[in-house]
């Protein structure tokens, strides 16, 4: 620092940038060569020569000994335009952004404590965002490699606290327990993207968080992704089958469905947030009484993008073992709903002109137009389950099953062992199994993201 | 006053007599299918009197419906028939073969509509004491909505009921709230 002036060495520079260094003794100059192009300096000047236009510096160039230094905002002035990246300086948050990097700026304020809190976030430049409002949270996903993030160190009103999600490209506003469902919208005005939250007071008592709130999760691993899905497949939703008063089906040795069921939930949740960055909503994360309509009208709420609804299975014949897939059975009626939802779709104009198509199905049978699409995700989760586990003679299966009727979103059942099976009991217990059951599932659901994402850019 | 009371024993004479020919017919029909015929509408009071049904247990390896011929009391009317059926198929099973219904479950009531859909109401024990699982549900569902459609042609579709009430399901996965038609996918080959 000299005089308020970050200053930094040329030969530093010289490194850094593959750029020549020359020393002009007669002129008391130096001059900088990348690739034919130059910049000349002269000591104690507050500007340099860059291919024959001058810029200025807030400072002069400095001789110490042998070495020149200069502002650290030479390097966007003087040598930006003769290099062939992008070189950005962000003086604030000590950033010095080279090549096409995308790191927008981020800055969040509150507008009114409210209630209704009212917040926003400003993404510069314009950036593609991707919302998601849940009981607990706003997450923000952003297009970006990083984010060059000024968040206010406290919250107000009914939002607690703006931090940095648990990936690289995302920022998280925690809500009130007191608060209900956030809304979120986002403009694009300015070259900037602006994000208004607003955060009611909940009518009643607050609905339980869906998801741990508290805290950031441990780091993602190596191999996250850090673009953003490039389809709508953002949302899973992952129905532990059972629970509370209903065990299911339930081991010699004492080993319950419900238990299993939630364990096996929770470590594909895991997996699903942290490597592939999709939001997680599971119907039940805790050991509790939930109709099948419910599990399905969660899915339908969060407009999930898939469902998989995991069971333990049982047989008379001990010996059966191997997991099974299911995906739903129309029945007679079933198929005449399919038929009737494709002639009932109907045409609305929406504001600004255009139309919307809207489809018109019973809630009960919503599973029926995605019947070719659960087909295809039923066949995905056989061969990667048969990649970690043993499978039963029956693969895959069709079946009338209740909980997968109403999801209006690609869904599948998979009963992932047999407990009635003493040596599968056994194992299920294992690290082992619980682990390659978990990845199993995670893989597929990958699979199935890339199949849904090319049926989308058709 | 007596020529009008005449009148109506009269219209309940012919009544009777229209539905005891209906019952006839109907036993022919129900008859029909089945090798011996000689215990047809002839004799329909005999206790000795069997027809030969179509009963359905679980599969040695637990995935699949195996079909059984056995015999079952002759009764009369589809109603009765029905019940005969079903007793027949919610008893223990015949030595060597398992049920894909849980033990102790009852028939509480059968009943058929006009349309030909079939109701039946079963005891609480086939949902608590039920195994559990997707394969074991549709085994015993199936076991019984085969039991009846497979041996009375004029059932087309079966609603289950539980203590007299319609249920989502009967152990968690297979929906049992609407009438089920018959599924063969399930049944071996004898």
């Amino acid at each position: 620092m000299v005089s308020g002036q970050e200053l930094i060495g040329l030969d530093d520079v010289a490194t850094l940038f593959q750029v020549v260094v020359r020393e002009d003794a007669l002129a008391g100059g130096v001059t900088l060569t990348y690739r034919g192009r130059t910049v000349v300096a002269s000591a104690d000047q507050p500007m340099a020569s860059v291919n024959g236009r001058v810029v200025t510096l807030p400072s002069p160039v400095v001789r110490s000994g042998r070495r020149f230094l200069v502002p650290v905002e030479f390097l966007p002035r003087a040598l930006g335009p003769i290099f062939d990246q992008r070189i950005e300086l962000r003086r604030p948050q000590r950033l010095l952004l080279v090549g096409d990097v995308r790191v927008p700026r981020v800055t969040a304020r509150i507008d009114s404590q409210g209630p209704p809190t009212h917040a926003t976030v400003d993404i510069t430049p314009a950036t593609t965002v991707a919302l998601a409002a849940e009981a607990g949270r706003v997450l923000i996903r952003i297009d970006a490699d990083a984010l060059d993030l000024a968040l206010p160190a406290a919250g107000g009103g009914l939002i607690d606290l703006f931090r940095p999600g648990d990936q690289q490209n995302t920022v998280a506003i925690m809500v009130s327990a007191a608060a209900a469902m956030p809304r979120v919208a986002q403009t694009t005005a300015d070259g900037a993207t602006h994000v208004s939250i607003d955060v009611p007071a909940a009518a009643t008592a607050a609905p339980p968080p869906t998801e741990t709130t508290a805290g950031p999760r441990p780091s993602p691993p190596p191999e996250t992704s850090l673009t953003i899905p490039r389809s709508g497949f953002q949302i899973v939703v992952i129905d532990p089958g059972h629970g509370g008063g209903d065990r299911g089906a339930k081991g010699a040795a004492g080993l319950e469905e419900k238990t299993f069921t939630l364990d096996i939930a929770r470590r594909l949740r895991a997996l699903l947030e942290t490597r592939m960055g999709v939001r997680v909503v599971l119907t039940r994360d805790d050991d509790r009484d939930v109709p099948l309509d419910a599990r399905a009208a969660i899915a339908n709420s969060s407009k999930a993008d898939l469902f998989l609804s995991l069971h333990a299975n049982a047989s008379l014949a001990t010996a059966l073992a191997g997991a099974e897939v299911y995906h739903l059975q129309l029945d007679r009626e079933g198929e005449a709903v399919r038929r009737q939802a494709e002639a009932d779709a109907v045409t609305l104009p929406v504001l600004g002109g255009g139309t919307r198509r809207l489809d018109v199905i019973r809630w009960d049978l919503a599973q029926a137009r995605h019947v070719n699409e659960s087909a295809r995700l039923a066949s995905l989760l056989a061969e990667e389950l048969g990649k970690q586990v043993s499978m039963s003679p029956r693969g895959v299966q069709q079946a009338p099953l209740r909980v997968l009727e109403g999801a209006d979103t690609p869904a599948a059942l998979i009963e992932m062992f047999y407990v009635s099976n003493a040596g599968q009991e056994k194992a299920a217990g294992t690290e082992e199994f619980k682990g390659g059951m978990a990845t199993a599932l995670y893989n597929a659901v990958a699979r199935f993201r890339g199949f849904s994402e090319d049926q989308n850019s058709r | 006053m007596t020529s009008k009371r005449g009148l109506q024993i009269g219209v309940l004479l012919v009544t009777l007599g229209l539905l005891a020919w209906g019952v006839t017919i109907g036993l022919e029909r129900l008859a029909g299918p089945v090798a011996d015929t000689s215990v047809a509408p002839a004799a329909p009071a005999q206790p000795t009197a069997h027809i030969t049904a179509t009963l359905f247990y679980a599969a040695a390896d637990g995935q699949g419906l195996l079909p059984m011929r056995r015999e079952v009391a002759l009764a009369e009317g589809i109603v009765a028939q029905g019940r005969q059926i079903l007793v027949a198929q919610l008893a223990p099973p015949p030595d060597g073969q398992r049920s894909a219904i849980p033990p102790g479950t009852q028939l509480r009531a059968f009943y058929v509509t006009d349309k030909g859909d079939a109701f039946i109401d079963l005891s609480r024990e086939v949902v608590t004491a039920h195994p559990g699982g997707s394969l074991n549900e549709l085994l015993t569902v199936y076991a019984i909505v085969n039991a009846v459609t497979a041996n009375l042609p004029a059932v087309q579709r079966v609603q289950l009921l539980i203590d007299g009430k319609e249920v989502d399901t009967i152990a968690g996965h297979v929906d049992v709230r609407r009438p089920l038609v018959r599924d063969s996918t399930l049944v071996r080959e004898q």
